[in-house]
């Protein structure tokens, strides 16, 4: 294949490689080409050059080039360029609507039958009535005088097993009750989960509820399907009926607080909300929905409130720190950070305060000091970062003592941008001497640094920090200053 | 296309023929010019099946995209709508019909459902009145496609969801349909085994369907000997862990950059193949389209290095590349005409190895690029320490490799009964939803549950983080086992990993001699039963089947006379392992391990409901995870 000079483009066109041609013809890609002309006769997205290339062409889309995903975009975009495109590649069809529809030369019903269309467009319905034809609901299509022939005596193993096959079945012939738990029996042992939604569906027209709640009761496979094909159609209400009569009454509970995701309106969805709360859920669930409902109430006074002030403009913090969002529908830690971002202060007794929300929600101490030093720090309220640490004991003192690592605090702080002053007093608090050093490292805390190496009396650490720091910068002075202290006794 | 699926053991294309000759007679069916409006979800799955081409050369002239509103004006006699039997899909194809201008266009429509026709469709398109314009409404049995030469897939979403979340077993059955119609093409399967409910299941429904069709027995010599049933619910681990091979980063990064992964080709920025286009070819213009690559074995390389654990990526690629460039350098040696001109013969191929190396190395440096991971695992007194070659100050690999710490923590038994300190960090920092909960799930599988106070504390950190309405995926999560409290004081996962060996503590990266090198030292559940099924037995391991939900059971399927097959001397076992719920590419890579030992004896066809991952698998058990 290859004829003269190995020239790079040469192998590409002789095509030897074939993992990345996508048709399964050796000759397809070629083909494709002229088919695609064929198709959309519109400018190619394949540059020629390109189409030597050792991967996949993709159109602008991503999409491989021939492959279906790509062709129907292809082939629909050519529709909505210019007609004229268009009868350039197909000879125009004339689709006045008096002309018969079958000038192709084929009969429409020659599609699957066989059988003579009969007429025009408007038979297309009387078509079905052919028994032959492959048939999948009849009853569905069919005036029930016309099956009047065939009705003839299936046992409920011969109706499910045509109904597998794709054939002409009736049920309704199946009358009494017992004959349609037969039926539905039949169905279940085929497995076939259509056939059973089938059988179903006749059953939920054709039976009262009451009786095939009762009947489901002991068919577990049917009332799976049941519950399935309920929840399809979304038919809310008598889902919530059986799951009470089969004492179901957790799930159905949960299935209708779900409902709640559907409501968009605030209000709405909190008498909603409200409804649910005597629902029978487990004691745990039933918690998080009253959680989940006080939650939403007290957002909905928030935000109405917080709203007026800032539009107002009353308050200092609305006018520095827009509101980005409504606070409604947000989970409850967003709300606290809310909370002590713009009502921070504010009295215990007040909806919006921290405090009051940490107490009624039972946020736990790492949460609330998470979330709070978030906020705080967000709006380098450093003083009140502060007073979240500082804790007094019985004699008076004052200690900074944390529920999590004071390396996670310095993260916190860091990513918000705190000063190297503020920082500083967090990483001497880290415990861990090798980590408070690294931490100490990553955020340049000359001082912590030093006064550790110091304090280890690691002499070899404080002379290669020295190279580190700036030649005559108050840090090098004072590394300078600790090698030089005789008092120092090294332990290298 | 299509070659790769005849390398293997088993010729999966004859399965992919018999979906292209009943696509064919489908389509000539419907005489005449033809538009196809696809359901989006099926032009994947197609596109394993046939190319526009095909359905060129059967006059389908439009192709468009199924949307509400009315349909764009085409010029042609039919209108077939290829779908999944899905209610909203009815209603879309109920408004494309009504809003059809019946006047000036009268055009025919059909349906095609996929894989399966549907009462409950129907009756909702007789709803809203649209039945009776319907010319035919047919099904495309596509139950099985064939993905690669030893990988089949249903592509069926919901699969576990259905399965073990909402006892609907109407994908169980179209397994069974599948497998049936499998041993129509590839003879019947002598031997099957299976561990799970719905294994069983399966397993009833095809000798049941057997009988049935017992007077048609097929004459075909059997290609398989043996398949294993697995089900989902008896390895809920092995889909949690963070996926180790190659296959699986570059997937995962696919789905990472542009959200959505077409399931054979992954598409690739053009930046990242600028520098190495240029070397190349100097002087042509930069590429502007993103790559696409084909991934399954047709690509040499990639079938070569996919399933190899990221940490073995590196060496693999510079092994190759040292190959190539000694190939190039022959030319100085060839000195008579003869010489050349073989030399030359052999370019094309040599030029296709250097490009497809290229690719994979910028892609293996995409993806370091992105996760920031790599590269020595070392094992030091049972406690494993990773020692990175980044700085310090990189988080992400750092959070990356906090999470595989925890991980193998988890799998390795270490405090799972304890309230897990980096979970909790990262709820504070509100990472992903579905990181926490894959790490959540993990820690109350591996310790057969969380005791009743550490669940609550979760779920409230949890509702309290995330909203409350993730209660109801909270719900679904312990209706299906992955999240449960502690029922007995006995925790018997510790068992199972000790007995089948779940932890390697020297696992091999770089040249595996055992399947845990997947994961980095885990050795995924699925895999080790099958391992220790084809040898020694699962009689060896009954105590440890016993700890696993549902039964397990062996079942002999009658041959006709004469088609009993006579195994030569070292020949292999084929095996046909199918996952009922799932499977990941770190289970098949160790599959595909299995078969290329030299001492295995058997080798394995990969079949499943569903190719999945740890977040495409907890996504689907969310309860609508994308509500306002």
């Amino acid at each position: 294949m290859i004829r003269g000079k190995p020239d790079e483009d040469e192998y590409w066109n002789s095509s030897k490689f074939k993992a990345f041609t996508f048709d399964d013809e050796d000759d397809d890609f070629t083909r494709l080409k002229e088919s695609k002309r064929a198709v959309n006769s519109i400018r190619s997205l394949v540059e020629e050059e390109d189409e030597e290339d050792d991967v996949e062409k993709v159109s602008w889309s991503g999409e491989p080039v021939g492959s279906i995903s790509w062709s129907v975009k292809e082939t629909a975009s050519s529709i909505r360029s210019t007609g004229e495109v268009r009868d350039q590649s197909f000879p125009k069809i004339n689709t006045a609507p008096s002309l018969p529809k079958n000038s192709s030369g084929y009969s429409l019903s020659s599609l699957f039958k066989g059988k003579a269309k009969t007429g025009s467009f408007q038979s297309f319905s009387e078509s079905f009535g052919e028994t032959s034809i492959r048939n999948y609901a009849p009853e569905l299509r069919k005036p029930k005088s016309e099956y009047k022939d065939y009705v003839s005596d299936w046992t409920p193993e011969e109706t499910v097993k045509r109904m597998q096959q794709g054939k002409v079945y009736s049920l309704e012939k199946f009358r009494s009750l017992q004959d349609k738990l037969l039926l539905l029996d039949e169905a279940v042992n085929a497995h076939d989960g259509n056939v059973i939604t089938a059988v179903l569906i006749y059953l939920k027209k054709s039976l009262s509820k009451e009786n095939l709640f009762r009947e489901l009761i002991t068919r577990e496979i049917a009332l799976r399907h049941y519950i399935h094909f309920l929840k399809e159609i979304e038919e809310q209400k008598l889902l919530v009926e059986l799951f009470k009569s089969l004492d179901r009454t957790e799930d159905m509970a949960l299935m209708q607080y779900r409902d709640h995701l559907n409501i968009r309106d605030e209000n709405k969805r909190r008498d909603f909300l409200k409804s649910c709360l005597s629902l029978p859920f487990s004691p745990d669930d039933a918690t998080h929905v009253q959680d989940h409902y006080t939650l939403l109430e007290r957002q909905i006074i928030i935000e109405a409130n917080d709203k007026q002030v800032e539009s107002s403009g009353q308050a200092d913090i609305f006018k520095k720190y827009p509101r980005k969002a409504s606070i409604l529908n947000m989970p409850i830690i967003t709300t606290l950070y809310y909370s002590c971002f713009y009502h921070y202060g504010e009295s215990d007794g007040t909806y919006s305060s921290p405090a009051n929300i940490r107490k009624t929600f039972r946020i736990s101490d790492k949460q609330f000091l998470l979330t709070c030093l978030g906020a705080r720090a967000k709006l380098k309220a450093w003083f009140d970062v502060d007073a979240l640490f500082t804790t007094k004991n019985w004699l008076g003192y004052t200690k900074k003592r944390s529920p999590i690592g004071f390396h996670r605090i310095v993260d916190i702080l860091q990513k918000n941008n705190a000063p190297v002053q503020v920082l500083q007093e967090y990483v001497n608090l880290v415990e861990d001497a090798e980590q408070k050093i690294s931490l100490a490292q990553k955020y340049k805390c000359h001082d912590v640094i030093i006064n550790t190496y110091r304090d280890l009396k690691d002499r070899q650490q404080l002379i290669v920090y020295r190279g580190k720091v700036e030649r005559g910068s108050s840090e090098y002075r004072k590394i300078e200053e600790i090698l030089s202290n005789s008092q120092i006794r090294w332990k290298n | 296309m299509s070659a790769h699926l005849s390398y293997g053991r088993v010729n999966l294309n004859i399965l992919r023929e018999a979906a292209r000759k009943e696509l064919r007679e489908f389509l000539d069916k419907c005489a005449g010019s033809k538009a196809i409006v696809w359901d989006e979800y099926l032009t994947g799955p197609f596109g394993l099946i046939a190319q526009y081409s095909l359905l060129k050369e059967h006059e389908v002239e439009k192709m468009f995209t199924l949307k509400g509103g009315r349909l764009p004006a085409a010029d042609v006699k039919n209108i077939i709508f290829f779908v999944r039997p899905r209610l909203e899909l009815m209603d879309i194809i109920a408004e494309n019909v009504i809003s059809e201008d019946k006047m000036h266009s009268p055009r025919d429509f059909h349906i095609l459902f996929v894989p399966r026709r549907s009462m409950l469709c129907e009756q909702r398109l007789k709803e809203q009145g649209v039945l009776g314009s319907l010319i035919n409404i047919d099904e495309y049995i596509l139950d099985l496609i064939p993905y690669d030469g030893d990988l089949l897939s249903m592509e069926s979403e919901g699969a576990f969801r259905e399965c073990y979340l909402e006892s609907d077993q109407t994908s169980l059955y179209h397994t069974a349909k599948g497998l049936m119609t499998l041993q129509a093409l590839y003879g019947t399967i002598p031997q099957i085994f299976g561990k799970g409910e719905c294994a069983r299941h399966v397993a009833n429904m095809m000798l049941r369907m057997k009988r049935e069709f017992a007077g048609s027995q097929t004459q075909i010599l059997p290609v398989f000997d043996s398949l294993l049933l697995l089900d989902r619910n008896i390895d809920l681990l092995t889909p949690l862990a963070t996926q180790l091979t190659y296959e699986d980063n570059l997937r995962g990064l696919c789905r990472f950059v542009y959200g959505v992964l077409d399931l054979c080709y992954v598409k690739l920025p053009p930046e990242k193949f600028a520098a190495q286009k240029k070397q190349v070819e100097v002087g042509k213009d930069l590429p502007t389209e993103p790559k696409k690559m084909q991934l399954n074995s047709a690509e040499e390389l990639y079938a070569e290095i996919r399933d190899k654990n990221f940490n073995a990526i590196g060496a693999a690629l510079s092994k190759k590349a040292k190959i190539i460039s000694a190939a190039f350098e022959e030319r100085h040696n060839a000195k008579t005409v003869g010489e050349i001109k073989q030399f030359v013969s052999q370019l094309p191929h040599m030029q296709a190895a250097r490009s497809s190396l290229a690719n994979h190395t910028s892609i293996a440096e995409l993806i370091k690029d992105i996760t920031k991971r790599l590269l020595l695992i070392l094992v030091d007194r049972g406690k494993w320490i990773f020692s990175l070659f980044l700085s310090h100050s990189d988080s992400a690999s750092e959070a990356f490799f906090d999470n595989l710490t925890v991980e193998q923590e988890f799998m390795t038994g270490v405090d799972t009964d304890k309230v897990n300190t980096y979970i909790e960090d990262c709820i504070a920092q509100k990472d992903p939803l579905i990181k926490i909960l894959r790490l959540v799930c993990m820690q109350s599988v591996c310790n057969n549950g969380l005791k009743q106070k550490i669940l609550d504390y979760y779920k409230r950190e949890i509702l309290q983080t995330y909203g409350y309405e993730h209660m109801l995926t909270l719900n679904n999560l312990e209706k299906t086992g992955l999240l449960k409290p502690q029922t007995s004081t006995r925790n018997n996962y510790p068992t199972i990993r000790k007995t089948l060996k779940l932890w390697m503590e020297d696992a091999n990266e770089q040249n595996p001699n055992d399947i845990s090198y997947v994961y980095s030292g885990y050795a995924p559940l699925s895999i080790r039963l099958t391992q220790v099924l084809a040898r020694p037995g699962w009689r060896s391991i009954e105590e440890v089947l016993k700890m696993l939900p549902g039964p397990h059971f062996e079942e002999r399927q009658q041959l006709p006379a004469g088609l009993h097959k006579k195994r030569q001397q070292g020949e292999n076992r084929t095996t046909l392992v199918f996952f009922l719920g799932g499977v990941t590419y770190a289970e098949i890579a160790a599959l595909r391990f299995l078969s290329q030992m030299e001492d295995g004896g058997t080798e394995y066809i990969i079949a499943t409901t569903k190719l999945i991952n740890g977040t495409s698998w907890i996504k689907s058990l969310m309860d609508r995870p994308e509500a306002p």
